[in-house]
């Protein structure tokens, strides 16, 4: 059976269960769902479908599965690796219509809710009780808390109160087979294997997840913001290390440099230093007592390490206006060029400066402009690099740099990825990151949920036929390792 | 300071060609916990020594053989502890049993649990295979959750031979608050507590007062202790290390002991027996006669599980296996399928987690 034939079945069979407006298939349909945030990858999907009900994915899944056609799950989109890029014979699988918030449990701390809830909704429906979903990525008022399961994602809160993977307690998920699992507890663990850990960040490759049981926090008392600016880059990340050896967990430690400073201060006029190497946002909170002991003590070390003014947040208004400048850093970035493009590295904290001073280097080299913003408590850097996707070659030259970038934070200690996933767009460089063996082992997980590779397949991980083709693969005493091993 | 990553591999390689099941064994305190299992002892007690421990990064890495207490005196000069608590059960506890168990400490409500803090792992699979998985930073997605799959596993899927883990500076103050309380109003305090911005860092009921600990900078938990009713405890330390370490009066029999993992303002269950609540109510200690088959039932009833944690010989004659709570068919098919994946002869700690199959 060719696609076309496949398509016209699907629909048929389709049409049994969802109402036509939750089938999309002619191209002015599907072209809104031809890419995720990654808009430089495009690809239009067999078919677009929206179901409301659990039984609904069980049953479109269930026929997918029977016949072999690709399944990719979609949530809000704004993810920024591809992982949610259609396969042109594969069913993208939205789940926006599952937006409800089933419960909010204040005495458990608790919030139940669909996977195509915004991840700031949950934050709204708590605020009643005084309670608040913690990870909190720049993109939350329109990314997808079941996005944010699939891509582990983080935030600038996260230094202190963790990724997804920390605040997400229960889910239900549908397997390749058609079956609903419930996956951790209703308390804070479950028996036989964490398989919940598993499930974060495992990018629409093992399961659909279709409920999601979150951790509430009760909202701090009082939360104070200090800026800094430095006339060097390795001064503001040295004045990082700094607050860290003092014993001070922030709940927010975010460091732009000079390009992403104009930027969005051009963007949101939230005050920034325009002519500042670098900012540190610093956010303290707890109560108001110890908030200003430590803002007291997080200025004295700011200072010590040199930084060339300081400003302190006097009411929760200039505080939210100080991030806003930081939150909306890759929008304010996009109006520099045509076009951005978001790598995701993340680094040992100390060896910011030579990373720095490489991917300088580096921006010369290919003539691209690159402006960073740093999760600088947890070591995550966001270099943005600003092209012209209608100049003939230039998109090539931009995913040359962001290979080289990614090499090079493999090279300094780091990781490819921390926050947007690997997805369709760094998957040459896990060849890089991970031998040949844990990549065919990553293959046997994906094999123990989805046999016959049907759930977002060729995402995530590269087999090991493309990364021996790259060349990418260490190679000892110019052997091949494990020369016996299958070219998945 | 070795490393026999090479003898232990060849010992795997070994044991797989023979088919012959291993016992991972590191310390052996806490060989009590889990299914009986059989074979020859693999001892990763030696394989020791810190990697890399950058206090500034937030991280340390070091070989599974690796003492827990030098673990922590070595966090402790730098300011630094591992805040998921881990309990020793014995001097001789090492970082690679500590993660095999996944076990916390009183802390785990607040401040996360072990597999929170798994950053990375080499493991020797069985397949005699030698695998990083991870890294040694806070922040990495790349490819599955491998390490963290590791916290609890039990060593089933593989031989811990080296972990990253995330650390962070240790509080400035701490104060214990102590207020008699009935049973059934425990629950109902601590997680009203545990609702309110506090710098709670763990929660007791002990069968005659909630406990709780308020951690953080010196003016936080001064301006905290404030707004919350009960006694100060002078040796607060050393009953939190009590309770951590079931060295607390409660642990003293010999009665099976069952650990209840519900959500934390499940009311109280209504089983006969005696009671401590540790983790704000979410982790509740059962000591009781009732069968394995009661005590699951009323726990499954409130969606948690039950561990048969301590005195389970009496319950192992009768119903050998019975230590963890059984899973639904469905996720038994994968946990099967994922065990064989890592260990297709079965050869680590068989049955030590499920029967049969593992
Ligand atoms: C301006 C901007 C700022 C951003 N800032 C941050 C940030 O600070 N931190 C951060 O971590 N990320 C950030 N992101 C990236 C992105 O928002 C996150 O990755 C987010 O979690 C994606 O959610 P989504 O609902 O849009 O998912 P999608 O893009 O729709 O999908 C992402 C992946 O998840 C899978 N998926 C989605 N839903 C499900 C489901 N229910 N079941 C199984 N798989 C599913 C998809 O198949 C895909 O692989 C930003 C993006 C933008 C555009």
């Amino acid at each position: 059976m060719n696609d076309q034939n496949k398509k016209q079945l699907l629909i048929n069979k389709l049409q049994g269960w969802l109402a036509d407006s939750a089938i999309l298939s002619s191209e002015e349909e599907l072209r809104p769902y031809e890419c995720d945030g990654l808009s430089a990858y495009r690809e239009l999907p067999l078919l677009v479908v929206l179901p409301e009900t659990i039984e609904q994915v069980q049953a479109i899944i269930r026929l997918c599965a029977s016949l072999e056609i690709p399944v990719v799950a979609r949530g809000a989109g704004t993810g920024l690796s591809g992982g949610a890029l259609p396969l042109s014979n594969g069913v993208l699988l939205s789940l926006a219509k599952f937006n409800r918030i089933l419960d909010i449990d204040q005495l458990n701390r608790t919030a139940r809710v669909q996977p195509g809830v915004r991840n700031l909704a949950i934050s709204e429906a708590a605020a009643p009780y005084g309670l608040y979903y913690a990870p909190d990525p720049s993109s939350q008022i329109a990314c997808s808390i079941g996005g944010n399961v699939a891509e582990n994602s983080g935030g600038v809160h996260c230094l202190k109160y963790g990724l997804t993977v920390h605040n997400v307690q229960q889910l239900k998920v549908v397997t390749i087979g058609g079956d609903v699992l419930t996956i951790g507890g209703s308390g804070f663990d479950s028996a036989g294997y964490d398989l919940l850990a598993l499930m974060c960040g495992s990018e629409g490759m093992l399961v659909v997840i279709v409920e999601i049981t979150v951790k509430l926090l009760p909202k701090p008392e009082y939360a104070q913001l200090v800026m800094a600016a430095f006339d060097d880059v390795a001064k503001a990340g040295q004045a990082v290390g700094g607050i860290i050896a003092a014993g001070i967990v922030p709940a927010g430690l975010e460091m732009m440099d000079n390009p992403a400073i104009r930027a969005s201060e051009a963007f949101v006029n939230a005050g920034y230093p325009t002519s500042a190497a670098a900012i540190l946002l610093c956010e303290l909170d707890g109560a108001r007592a110890e908030v200003q002991q430590q803002i007291q003590k997080v200025q004295e070390l700011l200072r010590h390490s040199g930084a060339t003014s300081l400003r302190v947040s006097s009411n929760d208004a200039e505080r939210e206006l100080l991030w806003k400048g930081r939150k909306a850093a890759f929008p304010a970035v996009g109006r520099l060029a045509p076009d951005y493009y978001c790598m995701d590295g993340t680094i040992p904290r100390h060896q910011l400066p030579y990373v720095l001073q490489r991917i300088s280097e580096l921006s010369g080299e290919f003539r691209l402009q690159v402006a960073n913003v740093f999760h600088a408590g947890d070591g995550n850097l966001h270099p943005l690099i600003l092209y012209d996707a209608n100049k003939e070659g230039e998109l090539q030259k931009v995913e040359q740099l962001g290979g080289k970038i990614l090499e090079l934070c493999v090279e300094a200690g780091g990781t490819i990825t921390g926050e947007h996933g690997v997805g369709v767009e760094k998957i040459n460089q896990m060849c890089v990151q991970f031998s040949p063996l844990a990549l065919r082992q990553f293959h046997a997980v994906k094999q123990v949920f989805d046999e016959k590779q049907l759930l977002n397949p060729g995402k995530a991980v590269p087999t090991l036929h493309r990364c021996a083709e790259l060349g990418a693969m260490h190679v000892h005493g110019g052997k091949l390792p494990f020369p016996e091993l299958e070219r998945f | 300071m070795s490393d026999l990553t090479e003898q232990l591999q060849a010992q795997v390689q070994h044991a797989l060609q023979a088919r012959t099941p291993l016992v991972i064994q590191g310390g052996g305190s806490k060989s009590f916990y889990g299914n009986a299992c059989e074979g020859s002892v693999l001892s990763v007690r030696e394989h020791r020594g810190i990697v890399e421990y950058e206090p500034e990064e937030l991280v340390i890495t070091a070989r599974a053989g690796t003492s827990l207490m030098e673990i922590e005196t070595t966090l402790a000069r730098h300011g630094q502890m591992l805040l998921f608590e881990p309990p020793h059960f014995g001097e001789t506890a090492t970082l690679g049993g500590a993660i095999a168990c996944g076990f916390s400490g009183p802390r785990r409500p607040f401040a996360g649990s072990a597999r929170d803090f798994v950053l990375g792992c080499k493991i020797l699979t069985g397949k005699g295979e030698v695998i990083e998985f991870g890294g040694r930073v806070i922040k990495n997605v790349a490819g599955y959750d491998v390490p963290r799959l590791m916290a609890g596993a039990l060593g089933t899927l593989g031989v811990i031979l080296e972990v990253s883990l995330k650390v962070l500076p240790s509080p400035e103050a701490e104060v214990t608050l102590a207020m008699p309380a009935h049973i059934n109003e425990a629950i109902d305090i601590m997680n009203a507590r545990a609702g309110q911005p506090l710098p709670l860092s763990a929660a007791v009921y002990d069968g005659e007062a909630v406990v709780m600990r308020l951690s953080g900078a010196v003016q936080g938990v001064s301006a905290a202790r404030k707004k919350i009713a009960g006694d100060e405890l002078k040796q607060g330390p050393a009953f939190w290390q009590q309770i951590k370490e079931q060295r607390h009066f409660f642990f003293d029999d010999d009665i099976p002991l069952w650990r209840l993992s519900l959500a934390p303002a499940t009311l109280h269950l209504g089983l006969p027996g005696s009671w401590l609540f540790d983790w704000g109510g979410a982790l509740r200690w059962l000591k009781t006669d009732a069968t394995p088959h009661d005590v699951r039932d009323a726990v499954a009833a409130e969606g948690g599980h039950a561990t048969l944690f301590k005195y389970k010989e009496y319950w192992e004659q009768r119903e050998p296996y019975c230590v963890f709570h059984p899973l639904p068919p469905a996720l038994m098919a994968i946990h099967q399928k994922l065990k064989t994946a890592f260990d297709p002869e079965k050869i680590l700690n068989r049955h030590r987690l499920y029967e049969d199959k593992f």
